[in-house]
């Protein structure tokens, strides 16, 4: 048994412990918001906090996360309202929305560790997610309003 | 089959709460299995029963107040959910904070007039819903107020809508949609009413939200490999790698050892490793043991390609255009020269792998699919199923995107034919790796171009010949006319400016490579012919190419207004700072007219496209945002093709597997953007794919103008 904290709930696995995450999640749980789009940790559509910290869950076997804490865009806010979730709407970044979990939680884990990150440390960290649609000036106006607290509600 | 079908209907329930939940009092309408809740599978999902206004197949007003608006385009990022809702709920006067959209079923009145099928691409969305949809709005408006009037015993120009509600002028009184619905519903359809004056919208030319962006931050938005149902199997099909050839062989011991595993069998397209989870059926596939004949035809390969596209650059061909007389006009110039373009093949790198789960029963069949067209997808599943066209569901997902990928129909047989075979529904995964060689690649095209110039550095004669595999043979074969391919050829033989001699041809050198559709049309490849053609030109004569480009362009003012917009903001009368190159290009397709300027550096050996500049003209922007953002989109998709990807082919197999052979655009390679909209009431043009071919041209004609080098061929590459 592989016991996992998965957006704060703690669950136990009896799954071969090399099965992906992003494969538990999407699978086993019925989790769909992380999404496959290259299986090897390339495109970035698939990653999700790891202990905070992003990962790209399709490259991560379960066993890497046994005794540790996940979440995942269904557990990003308890309702929908993180300040991240709130620019992305206000500056119109979705677009076909594929890539924009993996966005959001790479987001996510930067303004956690740079609560108002520079330009330049918004572009090395969202350089890791591919948005095929080319939302990405929008990604950094949204993450530059979601950090500045009086910028929020737009 | 009662007992499966009482269960799959509870989980549809299920979903359905889970995504009414989730969409925070909009709920977006892509539920997709709704439709199936009612016995006939293709109708909407509610029953029209008497008491639902129902007028057309776009609109239902319920008596409990619910407003559905169907959308039958498939929404893959472009903002269509959103602005066809827009067009509906204008002349129905409702907010779209009020509405709940639905996608469509297929249905004969779904169909895209410019496509002649119901699907979505080239562009054309907004141009074929602008009046049709707008007609709908006003036929429901006019029965309300109808009904209001009889109601009360007042005359209809007493009555006003707004907002939902039908109010009596100079009156306390008012009824909602849902009490006059049942009213309405009974009434005789009215003559076509006065569609509203530009200037009383309160919706088309603003910027309204994406009515899809809610579920899109939550994770909620369901795409094809999102789709859950009861019982549903999980495949993967190992398609054989050489293009032409065939799988002789194969060991699956060590796949049935996987846990999971149920099943593996051949199937048309490859050998199917079928398996209780998605990571079963994909690790499975990876320890087949596959054995491969090569097909007996080496041509596929893109050196012998390459040297058959030049042949066909000499020799007859097809002519495209003819003003004048080219050959005497070039030896008459003091300037003459030729240029050769090279456009490799490409792949379209959906994010989202190609995918398709079907539920095929013994009187019915379900699909739940990303797709560009319900109507080729229904005709391939009746195809292989047998089964009549209504009983046939297609339930359209979102799509993670689309770029023309997702007309074709391979994905959907894949799922269809294992459905069938195994009477469970089931959901075809394809990989990244798949999705890469197996594509319907964009074309490999060569392009020689001769162009004279007089004394005065006058464009007098211009030659184009495009020498490429055609498209349109498998696709519309009845679209080729006298020998030329008019997807292969546009933005070639509508050159927008004007030379007194030019001539334009097309010689079909057809390649052994699947081949497609591709965002931004024919312009992706002759554009950047042309457009560097003219910058190559400029050269020669000493002009300016900005001032070349106006003195061709009196004629066609939009495009002169708007090539001057983009010059005027880029600051062109200046030069651009130490170690940055300028760049233009222009076109106009489908509907809009589009300039754009590239401003590039070179960075150690890398090409940095520092900022792009665009003006657009799209006539009336329905939701000018939304353009905006597809102009975005057409740019990092542009600037993929003129940078990034390449496929190649050696010996029948696409070198290319992965993203890191076939990388694309990522955040720091994105350049500041900046777009002007030119307001215009003309009719809506297309904007998808608009800025994509402009891309290639701009930042080579910016790198030109820095290094004194002409590019010639995609991908850029320096030195």
């Amino acid at each position: 048994m592989i016991s996992v904290t998965l957006n704060g709930e703690t669950l136990e696995f009896d799954l071969d412990p090399d099965t992906p995450l992003l494969w538990v999640l999407r699978d086993h749980l019925g989790l769909t918001g992380t999404k496959y789009g290259c299986g090897e940790g390339e495109c970035g559509a698939c990653i999700v906090h790891l202990d905070d910290k992003p990962v790209n869950a399709c490259i991560t076997p379960l066993s890497e996360a046994s005794g540790r804490s996940v979440k995942t865009i269904e557990g990003l806010s308890p309702d929908g309202r993180h300040p991240l979730q709130l620019a992305w709407i206000i500056e119109e970044v979705p677009q076909c929305g594929y890539c924009q979990s993996g966005q959001l939680m790479t987001a996510a884990a930067l303004l956690a560790t740079h609560p108002r990150p520079t330009d330049a440390q918004i572009e090395t960290a969202m350089s890791e997610v591919i948005c095929r649609c080319g939302s990405y000036n929008r990604i950094r106006r949204a993450i530059l309003r979601a950090s500045n607290p009086e910028a929020q509600n737009g | 089959m009662a007992d499966s079908d009482a269960q799959l209907r509870l989980s549809r329930r299920a979903l359905l709460r889970v995504a009414a939940a989730s969409g925070g009092g909009l709920a977006l309408g892509i539920l997709f299995p709704a439709q199936a809740e009612t016995s006939a599978p293709d109708q909407p999902q509610q029953d029209d029963g008497p008491e639902t206004l129902a007028p057309n197949a776009w609109i239902r007003i319920h008596r409990d107040g619910g407003i559905q608006l169907v959308v039958a385009r498939s929404e893959m990022g472009q903002g269509v959910t959103t602005s066809l809702a827009m067009l509906l709920a204008e002349e129905l006067e409702v907010g779209l904070d009020q509405i709940r959209v639905e996608q469509a079923p297929v249905d004969a009145a779904y169909i895209n007039h410019l496509l002649g099928e119901q699907a979505t691409g080239e562009s054309t969305s907004i141009r074929d819903a602008w009046l049709v949809l707008r007609e709908a709005g006003a036929v429901a408006r006019q029965l309300l107020i109808t009904a209001a009037a009889a109601i009360w015993s007042v005359p209809e120009s007493r009555c006003e809508a707004r907002r939902g509600v039908i109010h009596l002028l100079d009156d306390q009184r008012s009824l909602s949609y849902a009490e006059l619905a049942a009213t309405a519903a009974k009434l005789p359809l009215p003559a076509l009413p006065a569609l509203k004056p530009s200037g009383t919208w309160s919706l088309i030319g603003t910027t309204q939200r994406r009515i899809d962006a809610p579920d899109k931050v939550l994770g909620a938005a369901r795409f094809g490999l999102d789709v859950r149902l009861p019982e549903m199997l999980y495949a993967s099909i190992a398609r054989c790698d050489l293009i032409g050839g065939h799988i002789t062989n194969w060991r699956e011991n060590a796949t049935r050892a996987i846990p999971g595993v149920l099943n593996v069998f051949a199937v048309r397209y490859g050998i199917a490793v079928i398996a209780e989870s998605s990571w079963a059926a994909l690790r499975g596939r990876e320890t087949l043991e596959i054995t491969t004949r090569p097909s007996t035809n080496l041509a596929a390969d893109t050196q012998r390609i390459r040297n058959r596209l030049r042949i066909a650059l000499k020799g007859r061909a097809a002519v495209a255009y003819k003003k004048g007389d080219v050959s005497a006009a070039l030896n008459a110039s003091p300037h003459q020269i030729e240029s050769i373009y090279e456009v490799p093949f490409q792949a379209h790198a959906c994010m989202e792998p190609m995918n398709c789960t079907a539920d095929v029963r013994r009187d019915h069949c379900d699909l739940y699919v990303p797709t560009q067209s319900q109507a080729r997808a229904r005709a391939t599943a009746q195809r292989i199923t047998g089964l009549p066209a209504d009983r046939i569901a297609v339930h359209t997902t979102f799509l993670g995107n689309g770029f023309e990928r997702r007309r074709e129909q391979d994905f959907i047989v894949d799922a269809v034919e294992l459905s069938k075979e195994l009477k469970r529904p089931v959901q075809v995964i394809w990989t990244r790796e798949d999705d890469l060689r197996h594509d319907f690649f964009r074309p490999m095209s060569l392009h020689r171009l001769r162009g004279g110039i007089d004394a005065e550095g006058r464009l007098t004669a211009w030659f184009h010949r495009v020498a490429g595999p055609s498209v349109l043979a498998r696709i519309a074969p009845d679209q080729i006319t006298n020998g030329v391919d008019p997807f292969m050829m546009a933005g070639a033989t509508d050159l927008p400016y004007s030379v007194a001699h030019r001539r334009v041809e097309y010689r079909r050198a057809d390649t052994p490579v699947p081949i497609g559709l591709w965002p931004g049309g024919g312009q992706g490849h002759n554009i950047f012919a042309t457009e560097c053609f003219l910058d190559e030109l400029a050269h020669i004569a000493g002009k300016d190419p900005l001032q070349l480009r106006r003195d061709h362009l009196t004629d066609r003012p939009r495009l002169l207004n708007l090539l001057n917009r983009a010059a005027e903001e880029a600051d062109w009368d200046n030069p651009p700072a130490p170690g940055r190159g300028r760049g233009i290009a222009l076109m106009e397709a489908f509907g809009s007219l589009i300039a754009a300027i590239a401003e590039v550096s070179i960075e150690e050996t890398k090409v940095r496209v520092r900022r792009v500049i665009c003006a657009v003209d799209c006539g009336q922007a329905v939701n000018p945002e939304i353009v905006r953002a597809q102009i975005e989109s057409g740019i990092a998709f542009g600037l993929t093709s003129a940078l990034k990807g390449e496929i190649t082919l050696t010996k029948g197999r696409v070198d290319q597997s992965t993203l890191r052979d076939y990388p694309l655009l990522k955040a720091n390679e994105m350049p500041d953007v900046t777009i002007h909209l030119v307001k215009s009431d003309a009719e809506p043009g297309g904007v998808s794919g608009l800025a994509s071919p402009l891309m290639a041209p701009a930042v080579a004609n910016a790198l030109f103008s820095l290094t004194g080098e002409p590019v010639r061929s995609l991908p850029i590459r320096l030195g």
